[in-house]
């Protein structure tokens, strides 16, 4: 298989303006005729469904959620990135571009990125027209703040929920839509698998959460927007029903996966407290302007309150070892400093895995009001979650994982290798390399939804005949049986242990193994371990109730049935991946300081996996990193 | 014309038209029981006072505004009966199973029960309209013993008609029962007629609650003083 | 960490069918778990006991994206103000409580199954006029219109809504007022939203009663079961809208053409 990334040709400035105009058209009358399948409806996939639905097609919008509106985008607390330049500060598409691209530690398509500066400057324009309420200044104009990797205020937001804000923005142009007729929404729909029919992607199973129907649905192409799988690690700051199993279930069906091993662990959340624990909780990054991280000097000191540890004896490590950017190191580089400390035994907190992050100073410095202000909210979360107040004494936090890069492989016009599947957002591998900025996971959802897929997707439609594969194609037929085989399969084992359990237990695997820190050794367990894991699950779930009904248990099971098999392609790309990058640190490539080893010679490629019909034997493609425009550094934040 | 009909049809339809009624016909409605309080007041200025207002009442207009306030007030309550009514039927059907376990956080015990006080009021207008308007299973019309003179012109004694009214225990309690439910359906209904006008903001609703309750309590005291003052201690008789 | 020892009344139904309390003890649940915690575990006991598992609504679990959603002892979202059930914690609780858990009544929320219900009111409400009717690509540049910070602060404070129905299933008359007035308030505020201001009020007024929810009687309680505390001046603000735009759709201004132009 060759993975064609087709690349327009020309200056990097012009490709994608170049690329509008020698994309296909379609004339309205045409496109009424033609059908388009949309997987979720969070920022990526509320976006695209709307505004293809406005160009005329025929969109039909699935979510498991019971509306549109909870789609994990919601969760996004910071902001979103665009290249106005409004703060007269030097930004422009260039900079953003340069930024994103170096922040990806080098390992993102330099083309797909520099599309997706280029539109961040319509996405807030567009979002303002919607009633987006993004924060402004006394003047009536916009107003930005910084985010971590650049030294520009390019960051748009509104106050601490500007997830929620373009989410609503994106799910009321869909709203619109719907009205309009233009778009037939699914809520509480599941997708269980993919239609390929006579090598074409063409439709999608479904599982009615409420009624138990299992359904099939046909269109002339296919778009996923089904967001990241971080719940791989079972505790991580996605949503609850954040899954793996729409791209996994197309991966399965011939879509190739690339670059599983790169995921985002964000340095500051809330640690674990107990076993019970379900998810994790995101403090926003923006806390590190104020807040000091550390530990004690000491291991014997870790059970003594904070404040009986005299300053001597506090290991202020992200300021020893990150002078210039001290507490605001990237988020790769402050979570591993944090773990480092915590291996070294001088973790703070239930089971030693937290570190602090002091305001006490800050407070002193300007007063618990001046806090309060700034980071109110926050505090009263940490409160909530953690019963302690963070003005007394100082909060402990822990990196978490927070967002996967990795996703499907997708060319310029984001259709994956397999013909008519589209994919975009956080599903798809392709802007953000091996490491994500803040605030641009936002920027490339919506960009993808607004403004790239409605000009990319005539490109496939041209070629096919409208509506000319239905639900009576044997391809449906067998994906019907599939997936309810799977279901009736999950329903019989009638084992003694909880999804839940298993799911745990894989999570915690994968975390150990393949979180912050990988090693050779320990992914090598982790293969070892998982096939094991798996095999136990399928003998012992017990999965109570019936397939006929609403049943979450039965959903969780799905999902984790495909981590199962997921975590093994993760690992084992992190195995065959012999570099650090990003978020991606194998113990064995570091410098002597512990900082990370690119190893550009060998591994500037995509990794693009293809199912073999063996798990253990995923077909490895690669598609070579050219950099035209960026020269390859060594990101040093000393 | 029909589509003008419509309109008002579906406006009375909607909830938000229904509200927007009972609080412009409880509005005309406080100010009649305000104007209805201080006229009454006159009875300790003395017969001449409230006898003189009797009849100016009557006369007004050679006679007829009383009618167009009759038919005015008889209006608003009929749109506040009606609209309050069908309010209240379509709440109790929006949440048709109730609570297990029910808890109340912040609504007061006036704003629950206004349809109660509301009707009992009514019921107490009722009777109160027989008692002193339309005067029935009493004396009051008998110009043999209720006539005054007023410079020299006979008018109805309404002095006397009050005073032998209230003299009557029962009389007084009820009206003292419904003037006190007055006063709690205000203490309610004064403020939050100004959130469903829209004039409520953050700004000016404490303002609109304290002048509500203050208004309630003037109600309450204004009104009740009349029946305490004849039937416990005596005045006018 | 303590360990409490909890009585539940939890509220059992299967879709259209008849529902019931059923009596669930739920011994040694850690003070530091949170609500939706506790009933991961009581739920994992039960499979683990061949029974039927409760069904509940959530996802995010970080009181952002509205999905869960439970009356507990009577308040809906529990007794912690500002706070979603994912996000309270049973250190808000003492062992030996008896705790009713419960799902958001009201007729316009129909239940799925125990703690699930139907919200789908709201979505359609949306539909009736939610949003500004601007396309892809159609839109000016971003600063054009200046917005004060004041107005954009206010249409904030409106957005903060997370849409799960609380204020429905805290009021005594089921309305859901405080949602739609937040919903129509963001864009009423706004300039982008100007231009249909009447016709979005009306309209989602009436998809709002077509769906069967109450009517407010102004008594607060949705603003005190709000996790965003969205004020109640926005039900002002939306009865003064509706009051206009029905004028002028009674009386016809703004509509002289209609009907000979177009
Ligand atoms: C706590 C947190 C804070 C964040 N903060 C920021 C930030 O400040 N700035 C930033 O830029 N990024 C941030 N991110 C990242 C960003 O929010 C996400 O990457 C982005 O929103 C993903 O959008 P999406 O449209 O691709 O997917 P999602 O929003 O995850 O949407 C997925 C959709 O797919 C549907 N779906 C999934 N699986 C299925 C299935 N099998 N069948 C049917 N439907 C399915 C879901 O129902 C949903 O509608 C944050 C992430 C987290 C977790
Ligand atoms: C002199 C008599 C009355 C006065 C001054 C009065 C005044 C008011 C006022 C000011 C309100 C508040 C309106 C609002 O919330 O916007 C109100 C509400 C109400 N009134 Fe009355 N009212 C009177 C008689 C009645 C009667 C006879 C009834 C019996 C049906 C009644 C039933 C109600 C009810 C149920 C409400 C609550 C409506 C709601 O909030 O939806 N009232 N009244
Ligand atoms: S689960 Fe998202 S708000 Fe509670």
């Amino acid at each position: 298989m060759k993975l064609d990334s087709k690349i327009p040709s020309g200056p990097m400035a012009e490709k994608w303006s170049r690329h509008k105009q020698d994309s296909k058209l379609i004339n309205p009358k045409n496109k009424r005729k033609y059908s388009i399948i949309v997987v979720g409806s969070g920022l990526a996939g509320a976006a695209a469904a709307a505004s293809l639905s406005e160009l005329g097609y025929k969109v039909k919008c699935f979510c498991f959620q019971d509306s549109p509106r909870r789609a994990h985008s919601i969760a996004a607390q910071g902001g979103i990135n665009a290249a106005k330049n409004y703060q007269n500060d030097g930004d422009s598409v260039h900079r953003l571009f340069y930024d994103t691209v170096k922040g990806g530690d080098f390992r993102a398509r330099e083309a797909n990125v520099h599309r997706l500066a280029e539109v961040s400057v319509n996405i807030i324009d567009q979002c303002v027209a919607q009633g987006v309420p993004f924060a402004r200044e006394y003047g009536g104009g916009l107003a930005n703040r910084s985010f971590g990797g650049a030294q520009v205020s390019r960051t748009f937001y509104a106050r601490g929920q500007t997830g929620q804000q373009l989410l609503l923005g994106a799910y009321s142009a869909l709203s619109k839509e719907i009205a309009r007729g233009g778009v037939e929404m699914h809520t509480r729909t599941e997708m269980l698998d993919l239609v390929v029919a006579d090598g074409e992607t063409k439709g999608i199973i479904t599982r009615n959460l409420v009624t138990g129907k299992v359904e099939a649905h046909a269109a002339d192409t296919v778009l996923l927007c089904t967001g990241g799988y971080g719940n791989v690690f079972f505790l991580s700051t996605n949503a609850m029903g954040c899954n793996v199993t729409a791209t996994w279930r197309a991966h399965r069906r011939g879509a190739t996966f690339a670059n599983p091993c790169y995921t985002q662990i964000h340095p500051t959340c809330i640690p674990v407290s107990g076993d019970y624990q379900s998810k994790l909780t995101l403090m926003s990054e923006s806390l590190r302007n104020d807040g000091r991280v550390w530990v004690p000097k000491k291991a014997e000191d870790c059970g003594k309150p904070a404040s009986q540890i005299p300053e001597a004896d506090r290991d202020y490590f992200l300021e020893r070892k990150y002078p210039s950017f001290g507490n605001l190191a990237p988020r790769d580089i402050s979570s591993r400093a944090a773990k480092e400390c915590c291996d070294d035994g001088r973790g703070v907190g239930p089971g030693g895995r937290g570190v602090y992050l002091d305001f006490s100073e800050a407070i002193n410095e300007f007063g618990e009001k001046v806090i309060k202000e700034r980071y109110g909210n926050l505090f009263d979360m940490y409160e909530r979650i953690t019963g302690e107040s963070a003005y007394k004494q100082p909060m402990r936090i822990y990196p978490a994982v927070h967002y996967t890069m990795g996703g499907l492989w997708v060319d310029y016009n984001l259709m994956s290798n397999l013909s008519g599947l589209h994919v975009l957002g956080e599903a798809n591998f392709s802007d953000h390399g091996a490491n994500r900025l803040g605030a641009s996971a936002l920027m490339q959802g919506l960009a993808d939804g607004y403004f790239v897929i409605p000009t990319t997707v005539a490109n496939y439609l041209v070629t096919q005949k409208p509506g000319a594969v239905t639900t009576a194609h044997p391809a449906f037929k067998q994906a019907l049986e599939d997936a309810n085989g799977r279901i009736n399969q999950l329903l019989g084992v009638k084992g003694k242990r909880t999804v839940d359990s298993f799911h745990r237990e894989l999570g915690l695997l994968v975390w150990d193994k393949c979180g912050m820190g990988r090693s050779r050794a320990g992914l090598e367990e982790a293969l070892r371990r998982i096939p094991e894991i798996r095999a136990e699950f399928w003998e012992n779930v017990l999965v109570p109730g019936s397939g006929s009904l609403a049943n979450p248990e039965l959903e969780k099971a799905g999902r984790v049935a495909d981590f199962m098999e997921f975590a093994e392609l993760l690992c084992r790309d992190a195995l065959d991946r012999e570099e650090s990058c990003g978020g991606h640190f194998r113990e064995e490539h570091q410098f002597p300081d512990g900082e990370a080893k690119r190893d550009d010679e060998n591994f500037c490629y995509v990794s693009a996996y293809e199912y073999s019909g063996d798990l253990s034997k995923p077909i490895l493609h690669k598609e070579p990193l050219t950099f035209e425009e960026v020269h390859l550094t060594v990101r040093s934040y000393k | 014309m029909s589509s003008l009909l419509d309109s008002l049809s579906r406006f009375y339809a909607s909830s938000i038209g229904k509200k927007l009624l009972v609080a412009l016909s409880g509005l005309a409605l406080i100010g009649f029981v305000l104007g209805h309080m201080i006229g009454n007041l006159l009875i300790f200025a003395g017969p001449d006072a409230i006898n003189e207002y009797g009849h100016m009442l009557h006369t007004m207009g050679h006679g007829g505004l009383i009618w167009v306030a009759r038919f005015g007030l008889l209006a608003a309550v009929l749109v506040h009966i009606v609209a309050t009514i069908h309010l209240t039927r379509q709440n109790r059907a929006a949440r048709k199973d109730a609570y297990g376990k029910e808890a109340t956080r912040v609504a007061t015990s006036a704003s629950r029960i206004m349809i109660f006080s509301g009707l009992t009021i009514l019921a107490f207008v009722i009777y109160h309209l027989l008692h002193f308007t339309v005067r029935v299973g009493n004396e009051y019309n008998n110009p043999a013993l209720y006539t005054a003179m007023l410079d020299g012109q006979p008018v109805h004694n309404v002095y006397k008609m009050v005073i032998d009214g209230f003299s009557w225990a029962p009389a007084s309690v009820f009206y003292i029962i419904a003037v006190a439910l007055l006063c709690n359906h205000l203490s309610h209904g004064f403020a939050s007629l100004f959130q469903t006008l829209g004039l409520a903001t953050n700004k000016t609703w404490p303002l609109f609650q304290k002048a509500g309750h203050a208004f309630a309590l003037l109600i309450l005291v204004g009104n009740c003083s009349i029946p305490i003052a004849i039937w416990l201690f005596g005045y006018g008789r | 960490m303590a360990l409490l020892n909890l009585h539940l009344k939890v509220w059992r139904q299967t879709g259209t069918q008849p529902g019931h309390f059923q009596d669930i003890e739920a011994p040694e649940i850690p003070d530091h778990a949170s609500f939706l915690e506790m009933m991961d575990i009581v739920n994992e006991r039960l499979i683990r006991a061949g029974q039927d598992p409760v069904a509940f609504d959530h996802d995010c679990r970080e009181g952002i994206c509205g999905m869960c959603s439970m009356t507990i002892n009577g308040m809906a979202h529990g007794p912690e103000r500002g706070t979603t059930t994912c996000q309270l914690h049973m250190r808000k609780f003492r062992t030996g409580d008896t705790i009713w858990v419960e799902p958001f009544r009201a007729r316009a929320f129909p239940v799925v199954k125990d703690l699930m219900v139907d919200r789908s009111a709201f979505d359609r409400i949306m539909k009736a006029g939610g949003y500004v009717s601007v396309r892809t690509g159609a839109a000016p540049e971003a600063n054009e219109i200046p917005i004060g910070k004041d107005v954009a602060d206010a249409a904030m404070d409106a957005a903060a809504c997370i849409g799960c129905g609380a204020c429905v299933a805290s009021c005594k008359n089921a309305s859901a007022m405080l949602y739609v007035s937040a919903k129509v308030g963001q864009l009423n505020t706004l300039p982008q939203g100007h231009a249909e201001k009447d016709r979005r009020t009306l309209a989602m007024v009436r998809q709002m009663d077509a769906e069967g929810f109450g009517n407010c009687t102004n008594q607060y309680e949705c603003e005190a079961a709000c996790p965003k505390e969205i004020s109640v001046r926005w039900i002002a603000k939306l009865n003064r809208d509706y009051a206009v735009a029905s004028v002028k759709e009674v009386v016809g201004i703004g509509r002289q053409q209609a009907g000979d132009g177009d």
